[in-house]
C-alpha cells in the first residue's frame, strides 16, 4: 500500500519534475558550460554549405544543349565542414552528357562528394546535358527538386574546446566592479524603500473607513500592471523635454532647467559648502522600484497587523502608552517576523529584477546592474560566452544569499 | 499651554500648504495655465486658523457634532480663511490674474480651503487651550502623518496612471504645443478622441498582439494547472521520500531569476528553431509558473479535511475520481486565485517575448509595445499601448480582486 502511494505520488509529480528540469535546473547548469566557451551569437547558426542552382543556356527545341550550374559556398570564413555532399533530382527530360568530378549519377538523383571544404570556400559545379520535349514543357525545370547539402562541422556549443577567456574579461573590465557596486546599491534601497513605503501604507490602511477597500485596490495598481505600461509611463512622465513632472517643476520655478532622471548619471548637490555627487539616475530608478514593489510588502504586513491580538492595544492603554509608544513597543515587535521575511525575499528578488530597470535606462547613465550586465554582455555586444559568464556570477551570489535566507529566515512565518 | 497653539500652527502650516499646491497643480494640469499657487501665505492663513479653531475651542466640539449644527460653524472657517487667503496672496491665490479660468481657479481654491478646513479640524479635534498630556500630542502628530501620507499614495499611485491615460487621449500637436495641458477636450468627437488606439488597432496590428497574448496567458493558465494540480495533490496527501525536502526547493527553485535561464534557452531554442514560436513560449511560461501554482495549491490541499477524501476512498472511489469529484470542487477559490495569478504572470511578462519573438504575426503585447518605443512612433502611441496591455489586468484585477490578494499573499513572492 504504502508503495503504491509513493508510486502514485512520483507518477503525479513526474511531469513538474520533468519541466523543471529541462527549462530550469538544465539552463542553470548549461550557463556554466557555455561560460567557458568562446561562443558568440553568431555561432548560434551552424555553419553549413549554401547552395543556388541555376540554368544557363536557353533551349529551344529538343536536342539544344544546356548547362546546370550549382554554385556552392561556406556560410563560415572560419570553420572547415567536412564529408559535404550534395544531392539533386535532375529535371525531367535532361539528359546528362558531362558530369563534373566527384559526381554520380544514379537514375535521377545526382550525388556529388566533395570531402572536406575550408572556411570561405567557394565552388560552381557545371553539369551539362541536352534537353528533350518534356524538358521544355515545363517552367523552370531545374527548380522543381531543391538541392540539398549536407556535411558535418564542429558546434561550438557541443565541442570540447573551453576558455576562461569569458571570465578573464568581465573580471578585468573596470566597469564590473562598479557594476557589482551599483547592483548592491539598487538591490539593497530598492528593497528598504519598498519596505518602508509598505509599512507606512499599511499604517494607513489598518483602521476601517469608508473607502477603504478602493483605497487598498487603488495601491496595488503598482504592482499588477504590466511592467512595460508602468515603466513606459514613468520614462514619459519624467522626460527632460516634454515631461509633466519636468514642465511642472521648471515653470513653477522649483528647477532653473529641466532634470533629466534617467539619463544623467550625477549632479552634484552643494550642501553646506560641500559638494556630493549626487546618482541621479540610479536613485530615479531605486524610486520606481519602491514605487512598484510597495504594494506587496504593503500586502503582507497588512495582512499580519491584522490577524494581531488586540488585547495587547487595550491593556497598554490602559497604562497609558502613547500612540508612538505602542507602535514602538507593541506593533513593530509582532512585525518583525514578517518584515525580515519580506526583506530577504525582496532582497533576492530585487536583485535578480532586469525589466524595469532594462525599460527605464537601458542600463546607461550609471544603472547598469548585474543582470542587465547579462543582456549587455550577451546580446548587445554579441558574445555569449561573456553573458553566460556574469549570469554564472549572478547565480554564484543567489545561491549565498539563498543560503543566507535559509538559515535566517524566522521558521513561524511559514513561508 | 504652549503645546496646542503648537500643534495648531503646525497642522495649519502643514494643510495649508500642502491643500493649496496639490489644488494649484491640480489647475494646472487640468486647465494647461501655470498654476503657482501661493504656499506660504496658504501656509499662513491655514496656520491662523488652526490657532483660531484651538483658541475659540470650536476644536473640541467638532468630533461630536452632527453635520447640520456644524454648518454655521464650518461657514465662519470658510469664511475666515477666505478672507486671509485672499488678503495674504493680494487676491491671487493661484499667482493668475482673475479672469483667466474664473470658474476653474474659484473651485480650486474653494476644494483648498475645504480640505484645509476639514484637515485641520480632524487633526485637532479634542485640542483646547489647555496643558496637554503626550498621549494627545502624539494623537494629533499621527494624525497629520495619516493625512499626509494618505495624499502622498495617492498622487504616487493615481499621477502616473492619469498621465497614462490622457497621455494617451491627446493629439501630437497639443502635447508639444502645451505638456503641462492634461484636460481633454471632449467638444472633438469621439474618433478623434480615441485616434491613437484606432491607429494602434488599424496600423500596427494590436488587435494581433491583444489575441496573442490572451491565447498565450491562458494556454499557460490551463498547461500550469495540468501540471501543478497533481502534483500538488501528491505532495499534500501522499506520503512518499523526500516530501519534506521537496516544498522547500519549490520555493528556492523560484528565486532562480529568468535572465539567467535566457541564454541557455536563447542558444538551445534557436538551434531546436523553437525561439520565434509561440510554441516556446508556452515550453517556458509554464515552467515559471508551475512550481509556484504548486507551492499554493499544496498549501490550500492541506487545508482540506482529509477525511472527505478517505470516506470518498472508501466507497470505492479511485484515487483519480477524489481529486476530481472531492478535492477539486471543494478547492474552486484556490484554483481561481491561482489561475488569475498565473495569467497576470504571464500577461505581464517581458523578458521572454522580448528575447524570442521576431516575427511581428505573433508579437505579445509587450513585445509589440517595445517595438513602439522608437523615435519615429509618437509617444501618445506608445501610452495608448501602455493603457490596451493594463486595462484587462487592472480590469481582471479589480473584479477578482478578493481572489488576487489571497493568491499574492500565498503566492507571496512574484517580482
Amino acid at each position: 500500500m504504502r508503495r503504491r502511494e509513493s508510486r502514485l505520488a512520483y507518477l503525479m509529480l513526474a511531469p513538474t519534475f520533468l519541466i523543471v528540469l529541462v527549462i530550469v535546473l538544465g539552463p542553470l547548469l548549461a550557463n556554466f558550460w557555455i561560460s567557458v566557451k568562446p561562443v558568440g551569437l553568431a555561432d548560434l547558426r551552424p555553419p553549413s554549405v549554401l547552395v543556388s542552382e541555376r540554368l544557363r543556356g536557353s533551349p529551344k527545341a529538343v536536342g539544344d544543349a544546356v548547362t546546370l550550374e550549382y554554385r556552392l559556398r561556406n556560410s563560415t570564413t572560419d570553420k572547415e565542414i567536412r564529408d559535404v555532399v550534395l544531392t539533386d533530382a535532375l529535371p525531367a527530360g535532361l539528359t546528362v552528357t558531362s558530369l563534373p568530378e566527384g559526381c554520380a549519377l544514379e537514375g535521377e538523383t545526382l550525388t556529388c562528394a566533395l570531402g572536406t571544404v575550408p572556411g570561405k570556400w567557394r565552388e560552381t559545379l557545371k553539369l551539362e546535358g541536352t534537353v528533350s520535349q518534356a524538358f521544355l514543357d515545363i517552367e523552370d525545370p531545374h527548380e522543381q527538386v531543391e538541392a540539398t547539402v549536407t556535411g558535418d562541422a564542429d558546434n561550438i556549443l557541443t565541442s570540447f574546446e573551453f576558455t576562461l577567456e569569458n571570465f578573464a574579461r568581465i573580471f578585468d573590465h573596470a566597469e564590473f566592479w562598479s557594476v557589482l557596486r551599483v547592483t548592491f546599491y539598487y538591490t539593497i534601497f530598492g528593497t528598504a524603500g519598498a519596505l518602508v513605503l509598505g509599512l507606512f501604507a499599511a499604517q494607513l490602511l489598518h483602521v476601517s473607513f469608508r473607502g477603504r477597500g478602493f483605497l487598498r485596490g487603488l495601491f496595488l495598481f503598482p504592482y499588477v500592471s504590466p511592467v512595460i505600461a508602468v515603466a513606459f509611463t514613468w520614462v514619459v512622465l519624467l522626460d527632460p523635454f516634454s515631461g509633466t513632472v519636468n514642465a511642472l517643476a521648471t515653470k513653477m520655478g522649483l528647477a532653473d532647467q529641466a532634470i533629466n532622471f534617467f539619463g544623467q548619471r550625477a549632479v552634484d548637490l552643494h550642501l553646506f559648502g560641500l559638494t556630493i555627487e549626487f546618482p541621479l539616475a540610479l536613485t530615479t530608478v531605486i524610486a520606481f522600484e519602491a514605487w512598484r514593489y510597495f504594494p506587496l510588502s504593503f500586502l503582507f504586513i497588512l495582512a499580519r497587523m491584522q490577524s494581531m491580538n488586540t488585547d495587547v492595544y487595550e491593556a497598554a492603554e490602559m497604562d497609558g502608552a502613547t500612540p508612538f509608544q505602542q507602535f514602538w513597543y507593541i506593533s513593530l515587535p509582532q512585525l518583525v517576523g514578517i518584515l525580515s521575511v519580506l526583506f530577504l525575499l525582496r532582497f533576492i528578488w530585487t536583485f535578480n529584477k532586469f525589466d524595469d530597470i532594462f525599460l527605464l535606462t537601458g542600463g546607461n547613465a550609471g544603472t547598469r546592474t548585474l543582470t542587465v550586465d547579462v543582456y549587455e554582455q550577451g546580446f548587445a555586444l554579441s558574445n555569449l560566452g561573456a553573458g553566460a559568464a556574469v549570469a554564472v556570477v549572478v547565480f554564484v551570489v543567489l545561491v549565498v544569499f539563498a543560503t543566507l535566507f535559509m538559515t535566517l529566515s524566522p521558521k513561524e512565518e511559514g513561508l | 499651554m504652549l503645546a496646542p497653539l503648537l500643534l495648531a500652527v503646525l497642522s495649519g502650516t502643514l494643510w495649508g500648504a500642502v491643500a493649496l499646491s496639490v489644488m494649484g497643480v491640480t489647475l494646472t494640469l487640468v486647465s494647461g495655465v501655470v498654476a503657482m499657487p501661493a504656499a506660504g501665505a496658504a501656509a499662513l492663513a491655514g496656520a491662523c486658523h488652526g490657532v483660531w479653531l484651538v483658541v475659540t475651542g470650536r476644536a473640541g466640539r467638532s468630533a461630536s457634532g452632527e453635520a447640520l449644527r456644524l454648518a454655521p460653524d464650518l461657514g465662519i472657517d470658510l469664511l475666515l480663511l477666505f478672507v486671509l487667503m485672499m488678503g495674504l496672496s493680494l487676491a491671487m491665490p493661484f499667482s493668475l490674474p482673475f479672469d483667466t479660468h474664473p470658474l476653474m481657479q474659484a473651485l480650486a481654491l474653494v476644494a483648498a480651503l475645504a480640505a484645509v478646513i476639514a484637515a485641520n479640524r480632524l487633526c485637532l479635534t479634542g485640542v483646547r487651550l489647555a496643558p496637554m498630556r503626550r498621549y494627545d500630542v502624539e494623537l494629533v502628530i499621527i494624525r497629520a502623518l495619516k493625512g499626509l501620507g494618505f495624499v502622498f499614495f495617492f498622487i504616487i499611485v493615481a499621477l502616473p496612471f492619469y498621465v497614462m491615460v490622457m497621455t494617451s487621449l491627446k493629439s501630437q500637436q497639443a502635447l508639444l504645443a502645451n505638456p503641462l495641458d492634461l484636460s481633454i477636450d471632449l467638444g472633438q468627437g469621439i474618433t478623434s478622441l480615441l485616434r491613437s488606439y484606432v491607429e494602434l488597432f488599424t496600423k500596427y496590428d494590436f488587435g494581433t498582439y491583444l489575441w496573442v497574448s490572451t491565447v498565450v496567458s491562458v494556454a499557460t493558465v490551463v498547461l500550469t494547472l495540468l501540471f501543478s494540480v497533481p502534483g500538488a495533490y501528491a505532495v499534500a496527501r501522499l506520503r512518499f521520500r523526500g516530501q519534506a525536502m521537496l516544498s522547500r526547493s519549490v520555493l528556492l527553485i523560484y528565486m532562480v531569476p529568468a535572465i539567467v535561464l535566457v541564454i541557455p534557452l536563447y542558444a538551445v531554442f534557436s538551434q531546436l528553431g523553437l525561439r520565434n514560436s509561440l510554441t516556446g513560449l508556452l515550453i517556458v511560461y509554464p515552467a515559471t509558473t508551475i512550481p509556484v501554482a504548486l507551492y499554493m495549491l499544496q498549501g490550500y490541499f492541506r487545508g482540506l479535511p482529509a477525511e472527505l477524501e478517505e470516506a470518498g476512498l472508501m466507497d470505492g472511489l479511485s484515487r483519480l475520481g477524489v481529486i476530481l469529484k472531492i478535492t477539486l470542487p471543494l478547492s474552486l477559490p484556490a484554483l481561481a486565485s491561482v489561475s488569475l495569478y498565473v495569467f497576470m504572470i504571464a500577461w505581464n511578462e517581458f523578458l521572454f517575448a522580448f528575447m524570442f519573438l521576431d516575427n511581428p504575426d505573433i508579437f505579445t503585447l509587450s513585445r509589440g509595445i517595445v517595438a513602439l518605443n522608437s523615435s519615429e512612433v509618437p509617444r501618445q502611441h506608445l501610452m495608448a499601448g501602455a493603457v490596451i496591455a493594463t486595462v484587462p489586468v487592472l480590469f481582471i484585477f479589480l473584479w477578482f480582486e478578493r481572489f488576487l490578494v489571497q493568491g499574492l499573499t500565498a503566492g507571496s513572492v512574484k517580482g
